[in-house]
């Protein structure tokens, strides 16, 4: 009897996990990623003649994980998150739901050294409102990364993979509170902690100091320490972007003036030659 | 506060300020009054016209032009009026007057918003 080789048996496990969608409008293109609790396959939809991205469950964990997951999304209707079309199970018994299908790449493949300061900043931003948004429903994302937010090719942005009650998120996104590490169950200042890293992972290596300070804020141990929510941060860079001082970084008298004066060195110019138009006539009439 | 009483009131501060220093003229002291009101009323129509362009063009470097432009020119009116001594101060007006119409006009630009519309 002839003997498969190593390449051949990859490809018979590989079909072999792929999902039967039978019965399905959906026909299967191929894999796309893998989330915390399942994978996510490219496939057409027959009926209305588009593509979807489809998440099985994996088979391991008990159907109603996905069908909790599903609908922590469908209840956050928002720009910068992937809505969801539909629910519902394979002949295998494995639970799936169908949503958009971003055409993109994921963050951390998008990024590139080229990225201008204000576009990863812009990228943070519309994390940060889907994030802001979550919270205000009362969902908390547990586990945001730059592999689960999406760059359309338009530069739309995408917060994918919303966690669900148990997800332990990913060591360096992860707050301490969410490892165990610090007191305090996880909440809405977990993801402040993950807006942080993400925020220290997007910027360059010369990024401005306020920025490094909003991020280190972000990612304090304490959560108390932190911004009180995403909103909070958000204005902090916004701040930033304004040419104000941050929150994060309070600045000394001297450094506020300095601001002051770059912030209205115009006004600053025409009020200075009026004082100098002042003392020309004055000192013009003595002659 | 809309464009037009924002350069209303930065014309009147602005031209209160610059008829003020007349005081270190001597010469025209006696008159002080007279400039104040006269400056005062200048300000508020290079304020009103520059908070009208302000809400008709929205840049700062057309602002501060238009406003020198017509802080010149109402300064220049006031100038050509002889003063008692029959004495012309076109520099010592003039030359105030432009500078306090580009900040006039530099203001009403930065700031203050539209005017609020009613249905």
């Amino acid at each position: 009897m002839r003997e498969l080789t190593d390449s051949t048996l990859d490809h018979l496990r590989a079909v072999v996990d792929l999902p039967d969608l039978t019965g399905t409008r959906y026909e299967l293109e191929g894999e796309i990623g893998r989330g915390g609790l399942g994978v996510v396959y490219a496939a057409r939809d027959q009926q209305l003649q588009r593509r979807v991205a489809i998440k099985v469950l994996d088979s391991t964990l008990p159907p109603l994980r996905l069908e909790e997951e599903a609908r922590v999304i469908a209840s956050l209707e928002h720009p910068a998150i992937v809505p969801i079309y539909e629910t519902g199970t394979l002949p295998d018994g494995r639970a799936y739901y169908a949503m958009k299908l971003v055409a993109g790449q994921r963050l951390d493949r998008y990024l590139h050294a080229q990225l201008s300061l204000s576009e990863r900043l812009r990228l943070i931003q519309r994390a940060g409102e889907a994030l802001a948004f979550a919270h205000t429903r009362g969902v908390v994302h547990r586990d945001l990364k730059p592999q689960n937010v999406m760059v359309g090719s338009f530069g739309e942005v995408y917060v994918m993979d919303w966690g669900v009650e148990g997800v332990a998120g990913t060591p360096q996104f992860r707050a301490p509170e969410q490892a165990g590490v610090a007191g305090g169950a996880p909440d809405h200042r977990s993801d402040v902690y993950a807006m942080g890293a993400l925020l220290q992972f997007l910027l360059p290596g010369a990024a401005p100091r306020p920025l490094r300070r909003i991020a280190a804020k972000a990612m304090a141990a304490r959560p108390d320490a932190r911004y009180v929510g995403v909103p909070a941060l958000l204005l902090d860079v916004q701040r930033f972007q304004d040419g104000l001082a941050v929150v994060a970084c309070p600045e000394t008298w001297w450094q506020q003036s300095r601001r002051f004066a770059i912030r209205n060195q115009v006004l600053l110019l025409l009020l200075a030659a009026f004082v100098a138009v002042k003392f020309f006539l004055f000192f013009l009439r003595r002659l | 506060m809309n464009k037009i009483v924002t350069g209303l009131v930065f014309g009147a501060i602005l031209g209160l300020v610059d008829g003020a220093t007349a005081w270190f003229t001597p010469e025209v002291r006696p008159a002080i009054v007279t400039i104040l009101m006269g400056s005062t009323v200048k300000g508020m129509v290079v304020g009103l016209l520059s908070g009208w362009f302000a809400r008709k063009v929205n840049s700062v470097t057309w602002g501060v032009a238009f406003g020198a432009v017509i802080g010149l020119f109402f300064a220049y009116l006031i100038a050509m009026q002889p003063q008692p001594s029959g004495n012309h101060y076109y520099l010592e007006i003039m030359l105030p007057g432009f500078v306090v119409g580009a900040i006039v006009g530099f203001l009403t630009q930065r700031a203050g918003g539209p005017s609020q519309q009613t249905a």
